[in-house]
């Protein structure tokens, strides 16, 4: 079957305090591969904790999660562990790199609690860095890269152990405009070479360029769109390199 | 084991990328470590000394006095009666198996003259076997022969205290000293020994041959002629001194025909016995000092536990990007408890060599002797690693069980 995702009835509560809060109330739906998904709601509309189950961070309180054919619902911590290591791959706001750790490194990370030997955890890094458009930066550490190549490293990060899915909690949210575009475009590349992809965004500008949103308030799926033609994020990229006013060294 | 050398690549990696914070933390154990070592040496060392200073002695040395009988119900004390003669001393080496030795010797105040210069000093009237048994060199000259002791030869042997306040820094070797109006050659001069365990200066002395003596100098006993003050013995080893001691007295009553059940003519005293107890209150302060040094490894290890605990909170997002990216508990738990070992043996390694480089330094300037021993080095190490695990443990456990989406967001 082609579902990656199988999500059926999902509830989760928080106890806070006396009062049960209920985040998620009753969620259906399902997530083929190679689909590019964006989920989109306010803040408190539980987006956030529906990413956490999604990335087997977190457990549900109630309802079914089949992850590529696994029922991830019942599984212990080490468990999910080895899911997380072997199926998934996150992206960031904070983008969370190891500081004064060079880009290979970092991108290694995943790799290191894998059986992978040295020299190909290497390759692989070496390969993932490439497909986000870092050759030559390989050695550079965090600090002394800008905020969209330390987001292109976390990606990288993401890619390495060659994820069923790749999940990213609001990747352009600590980036301007046009580096999130820049982004945006990578994940695209991505996606159209097979990778299924599901960003959280409130922005519904980035949100533009996902092959389908899933809108969320108040704990519930409101509304679930496909859009048949979304925006290029790399051509606009180009149109924006073309503009002499904010031109760039040609590299 | 696979995940053990995971961890320890991971662990290595993070104490590299906080160079100076794992160097002070390391500090406390290098500290502690090198104390441990260098006072357990200095310990040791002064043990040694002690130990040299008996040997000083002379080893395995038996001291046989006369005297000790009562007459009438009247108790004389040791030394009292002349009943010790240098005929028992040829006797107790020739029969006893177990001594190897037997030197008599008389001894007595006298006052030595050369030239304008004058000292008052021991005279001791022994045979060429006391400077073997005494483990006496020369440092000039030669000692009498046992011919010398046979012809009564006017012949001396100088400590090195009498022959340098006489004779200065000239040699005395072959000049003539004059003793109760007899002169005699300076034959040699004996290679100073120091301080005896009691404190007496052991070079302040002249050996003359033991006949010249009695007959010359010192006087003969009226009543026996070949009477002496004292019979060193040596025993062949040191485990056969109970033998020798055991041998001699069977001996001497023999010669000297006591009945038995009567009471002993002579003491017989075990040298070695005397200064053993000196010998152990120094190693009970090398114990001591060792115990005190060993509370400041605990101190370095409170340091570690310090420090890791700091670690792990600064490092909250860290740990739940690994958590995330499919780290195990087991493997977060690992990388801290090897961060922590890692700190406390590469801390313990550096001590060891601080340790022993310090021993070093405290012989050469303070001049004490120490003693650096593998027993030291190698609990030092195994006590600082253990350190490492136990102050490791807690800070570790605190960082395995985090929760991945709390820490991912921490600030």
């Amino acid at each position: 079957m082609a579902d990656i995702i199988a999500i059926q009835d999902l509830v989760k509560d928080f106890q806070l305090g006396e009062v049960p809060v209920h985040v998620l109330k009753g969620v259906t739906f399902r997530i083929e591969r190679g689909e590019f998904v964006a989920i989109m709601g306010p803040s408190g509309s539980g987006k956030s904790t529906l990413m956490n189950i999604l990335g087997c961070l977190d457990t549900p309180t109630s309802g079914s999660y089949s992850l590529d054919g696994i029922s991830v619902g019942a599984l212990e911590s080490d468990e999910l562990a080895e899911i997380r290591s072997k199926k998934i791959g996150f992206v960031f706001q904070q983008f969370n790199l190891l500081a004064r750790t060079s880009a290979t490194e970092n991108v290694e990370l995943p790799l290191m609690y894998t059986d992978t030997p040295a020299r190909v955890r290497r390759e692989r890094a070496l390969k993932a860095l490439q497909a986000v458009g870092l050759s030559g930066r390989e050695d550079h550490q965090p600090s002394q890269l800008s905020g969209g190549q330390q987001q292109r490293v976390a990606i990288a990060r993401s890619l390495v152990n060659d994820p069923t899915i790749i999940l990213a909690d609001e990747p352009t949210g600590a980036l301007d405009s046009r580096i999130g575009l820049e982004i945006m475009a990578i994940f695209q590349r991505l996606n159209r070479d097979g990778i299924t992809l599901v960003v959280v965004t409130h922005d519904p500008d980035i949100a533009s360029y996902a092959t389908r949103l899933l809108h969320f308030k108040d704990g519930r799926l409101q509304k679930d769109e496909r859009i048949a033609h979304p925006r290029d994020a790399q051509q606009e990229v180009d149109q924006l390199a073309a503009e002499p006013a904010e031109a760039v060294a040609p590299s | 084991m696979k995940n053990l050398t995971t961890s320890v690549r991971i662990a290595l990696r993070a104490l590299k990328v906080n160079r100076t914070r794992s160097a002070l933390t390391m500090l406390g154990i290098i500290i502690g470590v090198a104390a441990v070592i260098a006072m357990v040496g200095v310990g040791a060392g002064a043990t040694e000394r002690i130990q040299e200073q008996i040997q000083s002695i002379g080893s395995n040395l038996i001291i046989v006095l006369p005297g000790s009988i009562s007459s009438n119900g009247v108790r004389l004390g040791s030394g009292g009666v002349a009943t010790l003669t240098q005929d028992d001393a040829v006797a107790l080496a020739a029969e006893c198996p177990s001594v190897a030795l037997a030197a008599p010797t008389v001894r007595g105040g006298v006052q030595v003259v050369y030239g304008n210069n004058n000292w008052a000093t021991v005279a001791q009237g022994v045979t060429p076997d006391y400077m073997t048994l005494r483990d006496y060199t020369m440092l000039s000259g030669q000692f009498f022969t046992t011919q010398d002791v046979d012809a009564a030869a006017k012949s001396a042997v100088l400590g090195e205290t009498v022959a340098r306040n006489l004779f200065g820094d000239s040699s005395p070797t072959g000049q003539v000293v004059v003793i109760k109006n007899v002169p005699f050659t300076v034959a040699g001069v004996l290679t100073p020994k120091g301080q005896s365990p009691t404190g007496q200066d052991q070079d302040d002395v002249i050996l003359l041959p033991i006949s010249t003596a009695t007959q010359k100098v010192l006087g003969a006993n009226k009543a026996n002629a070949k009477a002496v003050g004292s019979v060193m013995v040596q025993a062949i080893s040191p485990q056969a001194m109970d033998l020798a001691i055991q041998e001699t007295e069977a001996l001497l009553r023999e010669r000297h025909r006591i009945l038995p059940g009567l009471e002993d003519d002579f003491t017989i005293r075990n040298l070695t016995e005397v200064f053993a107890a000196q010998e152990t209150s120094a190693q009970v302060m090398a114990v001591l000092l060792g115990a005190i040094a060993s509370v400041s490894l605990v101190v370095g290890g409170i340091g570690i536990m310090n420090i890791m605990l700091v670690s792990v909170t600064e490092r909250t997002r860290e740990i739940g990007l690994r958590l995330a990216v499919g780290a195990k508990r087991q493997n977060i738990l690992s990388q801290f408890l090897v961060e922590a070992v890692t700190l406390s043996v590469v801390g313990g390694i550096i001590g060891i060599v601080v340790g022993v480089t310090a021993s070093v330094v405290i012989s050469r300037l303070a001049q004490w002797s120490t003693d650096i021993s593998v027993l030291s080095v190698v609990a030092s190490f195994l006590f600082s690693a253990l350190v490492g695990v136990f102050f490791g443990y807690y800070p570790a456990r605190k960082a395995a069980l985090l929760n991945p989406i709390g820490a991912l967001r921490y600030e």
